[in-house]
């Protein structure tokens, strides 16, 4: 190779490396617009917007909520991503920038909190317990926790890694049961879906993805749910460049009107 | 010629002639090399090595590794049986509906492999298409390592078929004219020329074919689930391993790239001295 | 007849009937694309015919196009052994294996399969070759191999397609020879376009042109009274083709040879003027002398021919040293005068 040639190339390589590395900030991942308008300043004086990471299990709730903060200071916009509690929590220790974190459990807020990435002391908003989802009809005759060990149930549950997994082997520790799953999905819409289609007779879900899937699955209560409850806390963001906007918005989940949304889902309050 | 009548050949020292590529090629070429390099350097530098062997050694982690291996290389053994026909009545024979026929074949090329293992669920899983017949029968399938054999199988035929098919086509049919004018029957012809003569083709197929179906993830975790030493290959451990120990997923995201490098390698090596 | 051969096959324009008696070597003489390589393939089973009959030792290899009920036998059933102009030997088979092939597809068991292989490697002289793979061999050896690997099928019949022409100038002489030892009782075609071939090898010629069969007959009587075209100039020998007015004959162009013919021809027949391109004088205006003969024309090609020079008009072709080339001062488009001897003109029926 010739010289020159030498030479363009490190310059490519050079050029290449720099613009990788500025690039390297961002973040990206299913992110959702809250239905609301843009433009002008609101009378409140709040304006602007916000990008919320929130845990998969919040969607419906969340969005709802945006909307209402939406309504309630027009020319604001609500910006979330919804995800894996641990995916969210490894982008914004990568640098990931965002206002808001609400996580499914207080394992992956400590991971942020304790990086030194939250404004303030996480607030707990909501706690979701376990259920047992089965399809429609019920085939297997489910009844209880024990049911699920009777030979020839198909059971699916979240992988003991993922908080709703976590909460899974809790409650068998609890009834002292050993569960013997066909399948241990890496979350719960994994879960919930395979009960969906009929592949499984039984998933062990949060009481919200049981109420959110509607007539597609029924559910059955246990017991022994009490004994492993996820509770979920909420912080406003250091980086965050709105710092008022997210402020109001974590007003909104801890408040009368949002917890009256997380409840109506199936949460349950925080202690 | 020399007196023993013996042809001239080039010497076995591999001299390259200059061929005259203009210069300016190898700069996006580069580039391309870098982009795939670099992404490994980056986890080379991230891994902790004092602890690497102890987290690809441990319990989950090698029943991973065993299961992928055994899976992968069932599947690449199913791609061989049925992409090896497939690619023959693609590249030799012509009929109407050939063009859509092979679109079809390369269909899970172009599926998101999340959309494959649906498709698959729809097909076999309980309610699925042949999910009563598979009931009746006794047969199971979600849930099980066949599962993850026939989700692997359906993303990684298309490399086989593709690969062999163009080397078929290259190939022509001169070889086997002569053979049928020499008394050999068509099943003759079919496993003493032509396989023959296609062997490098084929091996390729089949190494693309492993590598895939090694990396398979999203129709592995639909269709089959994901359990240890049943249905978790290395990838689904390694995206699992990511929730809670982030060193654990990048020593095992190694551990792949260095198995997949090694048989690429191996067959790399038996090619060459065929 | 071993071999009865009736063919067409429409999209190439080939309508050919062809005829062995066995232990005969045929050859198929013709331009390029005039249907010999396709009479072939036929025959050989490569393709099939929209409509025609072959048939070899009495058994129907094929039949098509409503004349009986259809019958095809396929390429590995026929005993019809072909040699192309490539020896296409296997390439991953040494070249033992290349021979032995035909033997271990008719089921002979391997020991004795490798034994005819190595007799027939013998026979054609290249019994020392056979641990060798094929890239090993030049072009020469090859085709010897490729010949002693149709040989060994023991076929009913053997068709040569060009079996010279990709071979080296210097070694077709050999090959050629061994051709003549081995065909010298064996049922062949042997297809060519070059005349020393077809008269060292072939009892018989057919000449093809334009997917027909043209001409056809014994190989001398063709080569030294050739009625095609093709024929002719492959023999070397200058043509006129017309109608017999007496022992002249009058082509289309107005043109008209006088010569000697053999048997009297009655006026209006068909009939053929043959001369040799050295019974040719070039002059640059018509001579005046004994010759009957003076056809004006313009140079359209000087070539080599030997020790001499070969010069071309539009139709006709004369044979003269370079000495009287550089003396005429001849060039492509010079006016020319060809002045032939009518004794040394053929005549005959066409």
């Amino acid at each position: 190779m010739s010289r020159t040639s030498n030479r363009l190339l490190a310059v490519v390589t050079a050029v290449v490396l720099v613009s990788t590395a500025a690039a390297c900030g961002s973040s990206g991942h299913g992110s959702t617009k809250g239905a609301g308008a843009s433009g002008s300043s609101s009378s409140s004086g709040l304006s602007g917007e916000i990008t919320v990471y929130a845990a998969a299990s919040l969607k419906k709730t969340f969005t709802e909520i945006g909307t209402q903060v939406q309504a309630a200071h027009p020319g604001t916009t609500v910006r979330f991503s919804f995800a894996g509690s641990s995916d969210l929590a490894a982008q914004l220790q990568q640098g990931a920038p965002a206002d808001v974190f609400a996580s499914a459990d207080t394992r992956n807020m400590a991971k942020v909190s304790g990086a030194g990435l939250t404004a303030a002391a996480p607030v707990d908003f909501a706690t979701n317990t376990l259920e047992i989802a089965v399809p429609p009809g019920n085939p297997a005759r489910i009844s209880s926790l024990r049911d699920l060990t009777r030979p020839g149930v198909t059971v699916v549950v979240c992988a003991p890694q993922v908080p709703c997994g976590g909460a899974s082997v809790k409650v068998e520790q609890a009834a002292g049961l050993t569960l013997k799953p066909v399948s241990e999905e890496q979350d719960v819409t994994d879960v919930l879906g395979k009960v969906v289609t009929g592949e499984a007779d039984a998933g062990l879900v949060y009481v919200t993805d049981v109420k959110g899937a509607g007539d597609e699955v029924e559910g059955v209560e246990f017991p022994e749910s009490t004994a492993a409850a996820n509770t979920y806390p909420i912080a406003v963001l250091k980086s965050s460049t709105n710092p008022a906007l997210a402020s109001a918005f974590l007003s909104a989940v801890t408040g009368v009107q949002g917890q009256r949304v997380l409840a109506s889902a199936g949460f349950t309050k925080a202690p | 010629m020399n007196p023993a009548g013996r042809a001239t050949r080039a010497t076995t020292r591999h001299t390259t002639p200059r061929l005259g590529l203009p210069a300016w090629v190898f700069v996006p070429a580069a580039v391309g090399a870098l982009f795939v390099v670099l992404p490994l350097v980056a986890m080379l530098t991230r891994v902790q090595w004092r602890d690497f062997g102890a987290l690809i050694t441990s319990e989950s982690s090698l029943a991973a590794l065993e299961l992928s291996l055994r899976t992968a290389t069932a599947s690449t053994v199913l791609c061989v049986l049925f992409g090896v026909p497939m690619a023959v009545v693609l590249a030799r024979t012509s009929f109407r509906g050939q063009g859509v026929a092979r679109s079809l074949v390369l269909l899970p090329l172009v599926m998101p492999p999340v959309v494959c293992g649906i498709a698959l669920l729809y097909t076999f899983g309980r309610r699925g298409l042949l999910g009563h017949t598979m009931e009746v029968l006794g047969v199971q399938v979600a849930f099980t390592t066949a599962a993850v054999v026939m989700a692997q199988t359906f993303v990684a035929l298309p490399f086989l078929v593709v690969s062999l098919e163009g080397a078929m086509r290259t190939a022509g049919t001169r070889y086997e004219s002569v053979a049928a004018t020499l008394g050999a029957r068509p099943t003759r012809v079919f496993l003493r020329v032509t396989l023959p003569l296609v062997v490098p083709g084929l091996v390729s197929g089949a190494v693309l074919s492993f590598a895939r179906a090694l990396g398979e993830f999203g129709a592995t975790i639909t269709f089959a689930g994901s359990l240890q030493g049943v249905t978790r290959t290395l990838p689904l451990e390694i995206y699992l391993q990511r929730e809670t120990d982030p060193q654990a997923a990048v020593a095992l995201s190694l551990l792949l790239v260095a198995v997949a490098t090694l048989v690429i390698g191996l067959t790399r090596g038996a090619r060459s001295a065929l | 007849m071993s071999l009865r051969a009736e063919l067409v096959v429409d999209d190439r324009d080939v309508a050919v009937t062809l005829g062995l008696r066995r232990g005969e070597t045929v050859a198929l003489l013709g331009p390029n694309g005039s249907g010999k390589s396709t009479t072939i393939s036929v025959v050989a089973g490569l393709l099939q015919p929209d409509a025609g009959e072959v048939e070899l030792d009495d058994r129907t290899l094929v039949r098509a196009g409503g004349r009986g009920p259809a019958a095809w036998v396929p390429p590995h059933d026929r005993g019809v052994a072909l040699l192309a102009q490539e020896p296409l030997l296997f390439p991953h088979l040494s070249v033992l294996d290349n021979v032995a092939f035909g033997p271990r597809s008719a089921g002979v068991p391997r020991g004795a399969a490798r034994g005819r292989a190595h007799h027939w490697l013998a026979e054609v002289g290249v019994d020392e070759l056979a641990s060798r793979r094929p890239r090993e061999l030049s072009g020469g050896q090859a085709q010897r191999v490729a010949l002693a690997r149709a040989l060994a099928t023991e076929p009913r019949l053997l068709l040569l397609d060009e079996p010279l022409s990709a071979v080296d100038v210097a070694l077709a002489p050999g090959l050629r020879q061994l051709l003549r030892r081995v065909l010298r009782d064996r049922s062949a075609v042997v297809v060519t376009h070059d005349v020393l071939d077809a008269a060292l090898l072939a009892d018989r010629v057919v000449v093809l042109e334009g997917g027909r069969v043209v001409e056809q007959g014994p190989t001398a009587q063709v080569l030294a009274r050739p009625t095609s075209d093709f024929a002719a100039r492959i023999a070397g020998l200058n043509l006129v083709r017309g109608h017999a007015h007496g022992e002249t004959v009058v082509g289309e162009s107005g043109l008209a040879i006088a010569g000697l013919a053999d048997e009297p021809l009655h006026d209006g027949l068909e009939a053929i003027a043959v001369f040799s391109p050295s019974a040719v004088g070039v002059y640059r205006e018509v001579p005046r002398g004994s010759p009957r003969n003076a056809i004006r024309g313009v140079v359209t090609e000087i070539e080599p021919h030997g020790h001499q020079v070969r010069v071309r008009t539009e139709h006709l072709a004369a044979d003269i040293t370079p000495a009287a080339l550089a003396e005429l001062g001849l060039a492509p488009g010079s006016p020319v005068v060809f002045s032939v001897k009518a004794s040394e003109v053929a005549v005959y029926a066409a």
